[in-house]
């Protein structure tokens, strides 16, 4: 089971109190009733499936019930950092360094 | 000599550290023994002279016991306690006997020296590796008749108990600095290293006593004292320490992500009669900062024909059950090593008592100071000798020795052999940790590489060459666990000094330099499994290059026991075979869990009434005394319908549908999801999240509102009702409120987070009874406090609030019938009492409750849709013929540019429809195809089908919903639905079936 800290209530909690909650940095247009058929089939069906770091939501819902975001390895799992929704993402580098600063 | 050891002949006397006053009496096939306090299954009946205790898998050979330890692929047993407790496939190297204990040899009839299964030994020409791909292809008809049910009787190991568990398991989350995996010499130091320097530590081990092979080893010293004393005194050391929790019995099986591991505790097993109160078995799911793998090394048998004779097992395996249990397992014994540790071996047993009949060791040159003890013994060692084949049947009676490179073999009489490969580290743990690792050339073994995880290995498993080692590298990962878990905390490094004269290689794998190898005889690789060096070479001749390949072909290693014997001779011969070298072919991957876990550990409490949740509403028990049958909807129980004297399902339900359109009827809504929308943003936001217009509805007034995903399908329905400006309270179907909730709040929170508005669930919170039907108004008016009934004050479609019997209300004027009718929300607490109140009213009305069946009918009836069964996730509201509910002003809500979408837009698309049964009394099986054309050829053009379908006593014959493929266009169109007994002629309607000519203003 993974632990995943909450960017809200700044503590790792077990996984089961979160939920997966798809690709992070996906915006819904504002205009979004005169998106073009392919426009709108890249916003709505087209999604990364990396291996390696991927950005992706996550809910703490038997927690604060909030969406954050996270940057995650999907080779080894680990969580390089995660950050409240509607943040830009993080330069990695220097949250692997934030990470590593906060563990010691 | 004591009573106790005078039916044990192999008990010797001196040896061991038993205690021979402890007599424990159990019975094996039904005959009664001794053995003693602490001792094993197998210890015991090796005690008692017997070897032979059970039948392989495949081939029904004779097995005897092979290891003493979690390793055995070979002595499995059934162990019952009493007729609900029975455990097929149980260790009898791993359970202690007492008192009572009851076991039963396996996978053999009628009886363990007399098999009939046996006949497949001789037929194993048939049985080969894949022998189930190629023998039984056809006749198909076969497979059920003849082949599966022969196989699986003939094939197997143990019966599964045929009653409920009736044990308890229990489980323990836990949290520490260090975990320790093993509580041998390098654990035990590893543990007490880290303790000592203040880290929070759990160290635990498999067996019941720490030590591991401490527990053979007696030539072993450490701290100045014998090696299996300083293990106990230093496990009792630990446990009285604060920081230290010793867990024995217990297996770490399994090692997840982020240093998370998985503990097997037994807990009642070994016990004579366990407390009720007792749980059986304890799942620990232990979080660990740092992990300390100290799981040692395992032995490995010798590749000859006939190595699975019992009396044959492995060298260390005869030393324990010597130098800790005082057993000889034989009398003149035989010995085959390539490796060192086994001269000890033979050694311990010939000071005990027995004739070494001859040490063949396949190796050219030898210790020197091995063969000096040798000769001093008496022992005759044959250097550069191989064992190429064991005689004797039920129990070894001969070994067949013949040098390496060819020449002569002698026959030597034997009772007993023991054999060395060398050794394997267990790198389970490790390797499950995602840790890579990597091939020792000269050790001919696979130790830890890379980490993956916060963990380090110490002692055999992680390649130490001998016990001063083993201690060194546990005491240095225990510090260095403890300094990472807890940098600030200081303490004095511990030294203790140890040696032996044990050393745990790598070695031989694979057949070795045997002369006879490769040939058409039986010697196993795996002996859980029935595989034998030539199914190996037979699967690379096949073609079978990948080992991972190989080991389906053959099924080595997939056994209860996982390989741990045979997954590197198995790799061998098939690297040789392959002429690769072996790191290059490969090792299979490691999996959990280590040793087998029963389910009841793993599932815990989570059984029976515990397994999910139920949920009930408040008026529950008001169902259960109407006598309401129940059906689960999601966690849910809803009365179903409510049968009277005499009813089967169908008239109980004619009459509540009947009933309700008569006079009246009550329902129990209250598993409606309900949330409390609120905010000056609140109509805003509800006008973006559902495809109907939100901003101009008036307080007090009510929407049935459709809400879609992105991608234009109807996602969930419901009234939404607005309380106050800035106040709604939206319903969603049963099984949606969570999903709606979560979808709500994703819009909220990450697509629309200037909105002010917040979103609580309500489904709790209120009660919710459906008064329906022409007399609804004047069953309620009487509990109504400060609220005009009427339709001027109260018209269809609005909501206000006011009290109920005195209770506070929201009461909806609403139908999801067709109906005059209302929807009354109380408080939860008061649901039963208002329920009641109400239902003797309805009574003397000559109304009735109704149940989920009559509401599913009487929508129906109106062509009201319920999304999930009328909808499948890729129906949109135009499909469902509610265009009406889509805000065609609007220029955005959430779905708006997915039903823009060509594919949906365009047409063709399947459409909801009526139908009528032609022949006037067939209702449609829902679910079932419809086609236009009866007689064409199959496969039919299937274009649609029956979404909804049910007796109608108001309408007076079936009537169905389905979607069709442009259906609106098909109106009086005859379709046809193939049914089991046969095709049904329908002809195509609109959905609203119940007096479509009335004034609707209830529809």
């Amino acid at each position: 089971m993974l632990l995943i800290h909450c960017p809200y209530c700044e503590e790792a909690r077990p996984e089961i109190e979160f939920r997966h909650a798809g690709e992070a940095h996906i915006a819904r247009p504002a205009d979004i009733a005169s998106l073009t058929d392919e426009e709108f089939s890249r916003f709505f069906f087209y999604r990364d499936n990396p291996k390696g770091i991927t950005f992706e939501r996550w809910r703490h819902l038997h927690g604060c019930a909030r969406f954050f975001n996270a940057a995650r390895d999907t080779v080894t799992d680990k969580f390089l950092v995660t950050y409240p929704a509607g943040e830009a993402k993080p330069d990695l580098v220097e949250a692997a360094n934030e990470n590593a600063k906060g563990a010691t | 000599m004591t009573a106790s050891t005078a039916t044990q002949p192999n008990r010797v006397d001196g040896a061991g550290r038993l205690t021979p006053a402890n007599p424990v009496r159990f019975s094996f096939d039904g005959d009664t023994y001794h053995g003693l306090a602490g001792d094993t299954l197998a210890s015991a009946l090796l005690a008692n002279d017997i070897h032979l205790v059970g039948r392989s898998f495949k081939y029904h050979r004779p097995r005897g016991i092979l290891t003493a330890g979690p390793e055995e692929p070979n002595a499995l047993v059934g162990i019952a306690r009493g007729a609900a407790r029975r455990q097929p496939n149980v260790r009898a190297t791993v359970q202690e006997i007492h008192d009572g204990l009851d076991a039963t040899s396996q996978n053999r009839w009628p009886s363990l020296t007399a098999d009939v299964g046996e006949v497949n030994d001789w037929m194993s020409p048939v049985f080969a590796a894949g022998f189930y791909y190629k023998t039984f292809m056809w006749p198909k008809k076969a497979w059920d008749t003849v082949y599966e049910p022969i196989i699986r009787r003939a094939a197997g190991l143990g019966v599964a108990p045929d009653q409920p568990d009736p044990d308890r398991y229990a489980a323990r989350y836990a949290h520490c600095d260090v975990l320790v995996c093993g509580g041998g010499a390098a654990g035990l130091s590893a543990a007490l290293a880290a303790a000592e320097s203040g880290a929070s530590v759990i160290v635990c081990d498999e067996r019941a006593a720490p030590g591991g092979a401490l527990a053979f080893e007696t030539d072993a010293r450490i701290d100045g004292q014998d090696g299996h004393r300083w293990a106990t005194e230093t496990a009792a050391k630990l446990a009285a320490m604060d920081n230290v929790r010793v867990l024995p019995r217990t297996t770490a099986f399994g090692y997840y992500a982020q240093n998370f591991v998985a503990l097997a505790e037994r807990l009642t097993d070994h016990l004579d009669e366990p407390a009720p109160s007792m749980a059986r078995e304890r799942l620990w799911q232990v979080r660990a900062k740092r992990v300390v793998i100290a799981t040692g090394a395992i032995e490995r048998h010798m590749v000859f024909a006939n190595n699975d004779r019992p009396g044959i097992m492995l060298a260390s395996a005869a030393r324990h059950y010597l130098n800790h249990y005082g057993v000889l397992i034989g009398r003149t014994v035989g010995v085959y090593t390539a490796n060192d540790s086994a001269y000890a071996a033979a050694f311990d047993l010939k000071r005990a008592g027995a004739d070494i009949a001859v040490i063949a060791d396949i190796r050219d040159t030898v210790d020197p100071a091995l063969l000096e003890e040798a000769g001093r013994l008496g022992i005759r060692v044959l250097t550069h000798h191989a064992v190429v084949a064991a005689g004797g049947k039920l129990r070894v009676s001969s070994i067949v020795v013949r040098p390496c490179r060819g020449g002569s073999r002698q026959v030597i009489p034997v009772d007993a052999l023991i054999m060395s490969a060398g050794w394997t580290p267990s790198v389970h743990l490790f390797s499950q940790s995602r840790g890579k690792l990597r091939f020792d050339e000269d050790g001919r073994r696979f130790l830890p590489g890379e980490y993956a995880q916060d963990c380090a290995s110490a002692g055999a498993c992680n390649g130490a060459a001998n016990l001063a080692a083993t201690v060194e590298e546990g005491l240095a990962a225990g510090e260095a666990a403890a300094k990472a878990a807890r940098p600030k905390a200081t303490a004095k490094p511990l030294s203790i000094k140890a040696e032996s004269g044990g050393s745990w290689d790598g070695l031989m794998l694979g057949a070795g330099p045997n002369p006879e190898a490769g040939k058409v005889v039986k010697a196993f690789v795996d002996f859980q499994n029935d595989v034998t060096e030539k199914d190996i070479r037979l699967a690379v001749r096949e073609g079978f290059h990948s080992i991972e390949h190989v080991k389906r072909f053959t099924t080595n290693g997939m056994a209860t026991d996982q390989g741990k014997l045979s997954n590197m001779h198995g790799l061998a011969i098939a690297a040789e075979a392959l002429d690769r070298p072996i790191p290059e072919v490969g090792l299979t991957t490691f999996r959990a869990p280590y040793t087998p876990v029963t389910f009841g550990t793993i599932v815990g409490h989570g059984r029976g009434a515990l397994f999910d949740p139920t949920r009930r509403t408040p008026m529950h028990e008001s169902h259960e005394r109407a006598g309401a049958v129940f059906e689960d909807v999601g966690q849910w129980k809803r009365p179903w319908y409510y049968p009277r004297a005499g009813e089967d399902m169908a008239a109980a339900v004619n009459r509540e549908c009947v009933t309700v359109r008569k006079s009246v009827g009550m329902f129990d809504a209250s598993t409606l999801g309900k949330i409390e929308v609120v905010g000056p943003d609140a109509a805003a936001f509800l006008h973006l999240i559902y495809t109907n217009p939100f901003m101009k509805l008036g307080v007090g007034r009510l929407r049935y509102g459709i809400m879609c995903r992105e991608d234009g399908f109807i996602y969930d329905d419901g009234v939404v009702g607005r309380i106050a400006e800035d106040r709604f309270h939206v319903t969603t179907t049963t099984g949606g409120a969570p999903r709606v909730l979560n979808h709500m709040e994703d819009y909220l929170q990450t697509e629309f987070p200037e909105m002010k508005v917040w979103l609580t669930s309500t489904s709790e919170q209120w009660a919710v009874i459906a008064l329906q039907g022409p007399k609804a108004a004047e069953v309620l008016a009487p509990f109504v406090g400060g609220l005009d009934l009427s339709k001027e004050a109260l018209p269809f479609m609005s909501v206000a609030e006011g009290t109920f019997a005195g209770v506070p209300m929201r009461l909806f004027r609403m139908s999801f019938a067709g109906e005059d009718g209302f929807e009354i929300n109380v408080p939860g607490d008061y649901g039963r009492a208002a329920w009641d109140a109400l239902h003797d009213k309805v009574a003397e009305a000559g109304g009735c409750a109704y149940g989920t069946e009559t509401m599913h009918v009487l929508r129906a009836e109106k062509g009201y849709i319920i999304v999930g069964q009328d909808t499948d996730g890729t129906v949109t509201p135009h499909d469902a013929g509610l265009s009406w509910a889509v805000g065609k002003a609007k220029d955005d809500f959430v779905g708006i540019r997915g039903l823009k979408r060509p594919d949906l837009a365009g047409g063709g698309r399947r459409q909801l429809v009526g139908l009528r049964s032609k022949d006037g009394s067939t209702v449609l099986d829902e679910g079932a195809q419809i086609v236009a054309d009866p007689n064409q050829p199959p496969p039919m053009d299937m274009i649609g089908w029956v979404s909804s379908s049910y007796w109608s006593d108001n309408c007076g014959g079936p009537i169905a919903m389905a979607l069709v493929e442009g259906g609106f266009d098909r109106m009086g169109e005859t379709l046809y639905v193939p049914m089991p007994d046969g095709v049904v002629e329908v002809e195509v309607r609109d959905t609203n079936f119940w007096n479509p000519d009335a004034e609707s203003d209830n529809g």
